[in-house]
């Protein structure tokens, strides 16, 4: 067991445990944010840099602070560690940083975009991110492309956190999609012009944080936060069968994994599941899925809605000055 | 005139092949170190040796080969780091072409040494006509019983491969060089764990420089004392230095670490002074990567003293005011260069070679190259070198692996060092005339206009 | 998959990659994908196209895009055709500060193309390239696996001329590049 303090708070855990981990044990008001760590997919994160962290104390062993910030994800804990997450100026500071960079050349749909109301770079950029631009140079783009009849691909909006490609290596057996060029010109590809024809591929839809992958059967249908998940399931002989169904009045409009409090899907789904079982009689429901209080999914569902206040130009100006 | 220990033999006619080489002491590590040391023995002469890593950070070669873990039925393996890309380096291309059975001498007891029954030396694409030479040296080595089965007669076996590159800088950081030699795309591993416990395929694994593997040779030649005894306190031994750039006599220079910078550029032996007899501006002394000083902070250091060439003098005054020895490609820059447009040319360079797995390198890069050139182009501003500035910070030490350090240390120290001259360029570029560069040294007038920035 | 069944290998060049495999421990095939896209490339007219690397997938056993990721990291595979002869200048530090700039305006000039070009009549391309290790002889370019050095602008002109009436692509390797093991 090793003891590790996060942002004043001291708990015990496992050996073996990496910060990010204890960090969510302790809960959501100290766990850094992640964008490509992925609790379900082995060799996930340390891509994005959201999730970097200060080590003020290296152990009890050897106190010294790490020389640079780390990324929680992937840096196991040691006894008597203590780490600073939004504590630490540094910290706030990088993190604004990579928010800018993943921001750098993303096209910012999202008026246009499915993936509004449940994109982690939303919430991110919301949380730890600077109203202003400074970047002045046309944005990188790219060609949308079909993986097939069920799944878009939407590469102007992807930051390279690599979940759809190990969810192919990891959950799907021969891997037909994966990352080609390099640098600023990586991008996902089936490089030639290929349908991801597997039973689970779908689940690259639910693992995307971004609206890069997208399902094509809920396309345009509605903005997710008039949606209404609901935990269902059904007997199914490739997967648990246990789904959220995403209601629009009595239609069922999508079929996803169900998503835990870090927008994880606790369990890989298969694409009947998903693509093929749209009417409610499919299925045995259980009840509304719970949502995060915060998320904008939930904001049609208080009744007592506080009008914002009046925006006035001296408000904008406030901002982008 | 210094010792030289690599370079010794390298005027002499045939050297490269293996006759030649063998009549002139060749191989005679191996003899020593396989018939009478045991492999812990020749660590500990490397160790005393004080021998530091020639690719660029400088770890000491003895600890490093200490950590190697050795699980029992697991291979070890060693694997030479020849992929040498950062700009401004070319020593190691110097010594593979002209005395390559040093390397494979050098491969052979660093592996006996390790423990290692194969060794790779990854080699970068660009390269090949190297390869050729080094596959024909090992083919000698073969031949001769130095590699194979039952070397000399002790039992030990070594099998010696090359790998090649296929172009791509980053593949000389350790682990993406690994997983390039995998087969893969040349992504920097997440560290821990490091390659000592688990590198190529996961087995046990050691990298290092060619400069860094051929001088195992004369340490267990003279014993690790006598290399120790070359030197300044913790910069033992000689180091080769890459010289290009605006002087007389650009080349690879063996000299004994400790020479004043001030000797190496002006003296007959080594750089010959500034091409043209002009004034020394600017010098990057370790690679692209490494800060940017200018005249008289590389001659002296801020405290007044004399620069030498050693990994702790070159490093004296931290980035405020000192560099790093870095791979030891030492670029001069006369007073006519643009520091802005040089910088132009590293900001391009990582911009190009970004692996692009992490954030802030892959959008980082090309945003500071695309700052740069709108400065070049005359639209810049003073918030333009601002926000290079504050592009740069982010980046440094937020990254997987040092390239974007290494992207950003020539932007942090141009800006800290020569402001003056971007903000010439963003007040005034339109008077300031497109310099025409040297074509062999021919065009000075026109470069003189600099100057006066 | 495209048609890779339309694509063979010289049998010498299929030996020689059946040959590589042996350099590395069982099972680790993969290793010899880089060489393997070298040799490819040299005998499929300096580039890869899709079904050259569909046939090295198959002849290494690895997924198609296992070779498409792998071949679009590096610099040196062409994923487009490329003229007889491909000019690959340096344009880094120490090759521009000793006038590497003038060397590419007069390729461009003479051939009457831009980087990243190939001239209509499908002799030339030029390609800038990143520190190529020789800064102490810059500038230079290089031509397969031959560097030109210390360059003038009447030794870019020597060059092309050596150059223009190429019969076959310029090549990195040649058939004695990697020993047989
Ligand atoms: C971006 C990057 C590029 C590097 N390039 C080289 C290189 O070309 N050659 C080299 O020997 N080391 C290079 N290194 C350093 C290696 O990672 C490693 O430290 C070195 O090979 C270890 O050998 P040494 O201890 O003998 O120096 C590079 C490191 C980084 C981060
Ligand atoms: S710092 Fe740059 S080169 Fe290194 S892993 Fe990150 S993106 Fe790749
Ligand atoms: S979540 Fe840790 S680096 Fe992306
Ligand atoms: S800068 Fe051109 S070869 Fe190094």
């Amino acid at each position: 067991m090793a003891k590790v303090t996060i942002d004043g708070i001291t708990i015990e855990v496992a050996d073996g445990t990496t910060i990010l981990q204890a960090a969510r044990m302790i809960g959501p008001d100290v766990a850094p944010p992640t964008m490509c760590y992925y609790s379900k997919l082995k060799t996930s994160g340390g891509y994005c840099r959201t999730c970097l962290v200060e080590v003020s104390k290296g152990s009890e062993k050897d106190p010294r602070p790490m020389p640079k910030l780390v990324a929680s994800c992937r840096t196991g804990v040691m006894d008597g560690m203590e780490v600073k997450n939004t504590s630490s100026e540094k910290v706030r500071d990088a993190r604004a940083g990579v928010v800018e960079f993943l921001l750098l050349n993303h096209p910012l749909d999202c008026p246009v975009c499915d993936q509004a109301g449940e994109c982690h770079l939303q919430d991110l950029s919301y949380e730890h991110g600077n109203y202003k631009t400074r970047t002045e140079f046309e944005r990188r783009t790219f060609d949308k492309i079909d993986i097939g009849n069920k799944i878009q691909l939407h590469m102007t909006r992807c930051i390279l956190c690599y979940r759809c490609v190990k969810t192919a290596e990891q959950i799907t057996d021969g891997r037909v999609h994966g990352v080609i060029n390099r640098g600023d010109h990586a991008e996902i590809s089936t490089y030639v012009e290929q349908a991801i024809d597997n039973d689970f591929s779908g689940n690259v839809i639910d693992v995307c944080p971004v609206g890069a992958l997208t399902d094509k059967t809920f396309r345009f249908k509605s903005r997710v936060w008039f949606t209404k998940p609901m935990y269902a399931h059904r007997n199914c002989d490739k997967c648990s069968g246990k789904v959220s169904l995403w209601y629009k009045g009595d239609d069922v409009l999508r079929v996803t994994g169900r998503k835990d409090q870090w927008g994880e899907v606790e369990e890989f789904i298969c694409n009947t599941c998903r693509f093929d079982k749209k009417s409610t009689s499919d299925w045995v429901i259980e009840g509304p899925a719970p949502i995060n209080r915060h998320s904008v999914i939930s904001a049609n569902k208080y009744a007592k809605l506080v009008k914002p206040k009046e925006f006035t130009l001296n408000d904008i100006k406030a901002i982008t000055d | 005139m210094g010792r030289k220990l690599l370079l010794e033999n390298d005027h002499i006619e045939g050297i490269h092949s293996y006759e030649v080489y063998r009549k002139n002491g060749g191989y005679k590590s191996v003899e020593k170190a396989l018939k009478s040391m045991t492999p812990e023995a020749v660590v500990e002469e490397v160790k005393k040796s004080g021998l530091r890593g020639r690719g660029g950070a400088g770890f000491p070669t003895g600890m490093k080969w200490s950590f190697l873990a050795k699980p029992e039925g697991v291979p070890r393996y060693l694997v030479c780091n020849a992929d040498e890309s950062e700009p401004g380096t070319f020593k190691d291309r110097y010594l593979m072409e002209r005395i390559p059975h040093l390397l494979v001498e050098g491969m052979i007891t660093s592996s006996y040494a390790l423990g290692a029954n194969t060794g790779y030396i990854y080699v970068r694409g660009e390269y090949f006509y190297i390869i050729k030479i080094l596959e024909q040296a090992i083919s000698e080595a073969y031949t001769n019983g130095w590699l194979g089965k039952n070397i000399l007669g002790t039992g030990y076996n070594l099998d010696l491969y090359v790998q090649c590159g296929a172009g791509a800088y980053i593949c000389g950081e350790e682990t993406a060089l690994l997983e390039s030699l995998e087969g893969k795309r040349g992504n920097p591993r997440i560290k821990p764990p490091f390659p000592a416990v688990k590198g190529l395929w996961e087995c046990p694994t050691v990298v290092n420089n060619v400069e860094t593997i051929a001088a195992v040779v004369p340490i267990v030649n003279d014993g690790g004392d006598a290399y120790a005894a070359i030197g300044i306190g913790k910069s033992t031994g000689t180091k080769l230095i890459s010289a290009s750039g605006h002087i007389k006599k650009p080349g690879v220079y063996e000299i004994e670490l400790g020479v004043s910078v001030e000797e190496f550029i002006y003296a007959d032996e080594y750089c010959g002074g500034i091409l043209n007899d002009k004034k020394l501006k600017a010098v990057v002394a370790g690679g692209s990567s490494v800060p940017i000083l200018p005249a008289d902070l590389i001659l002296k250091t801020a405290s007044g003293e004399k620069r030498l060439m050693t990994y702790e003098s070159l490093a004296d005054g931290g980035f405020a005011t000192g560099t790093m020895l870095g791979s030891g490609g030492f670029i001069v820059m006369d007073e006519s260069t643009s520091i802005v447009k040089n910088l132009h040319t590293f900001a391009r360079f990582y911009h190009h070679e970004s692996c692009g797995q992490c954030s802030p390198c892959r959008e980082g890069t090309g945003w500071m190259e695309k700052i740069l050139h709108k400065i070049l182009d005359g639209h810049g501003t003073l918030a333009d070198v601002d926000l290079l500035w504050d592009i740069q910070r982010k980046i440094e030490g937020n990254t997987i692996c040092p390239l974007g350090d290494a992207a950003a240390w020539p932007v942090a120290s141009a800006i800290r060092h020569f402001k003056s001259e971007f903000e010439a360029y963003v007040t005034n570029r339109k008077s300031i005339p497109d310099v025409k560069y040297y074509f062999h040294c021919n065009n000075l007038d026109a470069a003189a206009a600099y100057s006066s920035l | 998959m495209s048609d890779s069944n339309k694509i063979t290998f010289s049998p010498e060049s299929e030996a020689l990659i059946k040959n590589l495999v042996k350099r590395y421990p069982e099972g680790k095939h993969k290793s010899a994908l880089l060489p393997a896209l070298h040799i490819a490339q040299a005998e499929f007219n300096g580039w890869l196209s899709a079904p050259v690397m569909d046939k090295v997938a198959e002849l290494l056993n690895l997924q198609p895009i296992e070779v498409y990721e792998v071949a679009s990291f590096y610099s040196m595979y062409n994923l487009k055709p490329v003229g007889k002869c491909l000019i690959e200048v340096c344009r880094t530090s120490s090759c521009w500060l000793r006038g590497a700039e003038d060397v590419v305006k007069h390729i461009e000039k003479r051939l009457g193309i831009k980087d990243g070009e190939t001239t209509t009549d499908g002799k030339f391309t030029l390609k800038t390239v990143e520190c190529l290790g020789s800064c102490g002889t810059a500038p230079m370019l290089q031509i397969g696996q031959t560097f030109y050095e210390n360059l003038t602008l009447e030794k870019v002109d020597k060059i092309l001329e050596e150059w223009k009436d190429a019969g076959k692509h310029s090549s990195y390797l040649d058939e004695h590049t990697f020993r047989n093991i």
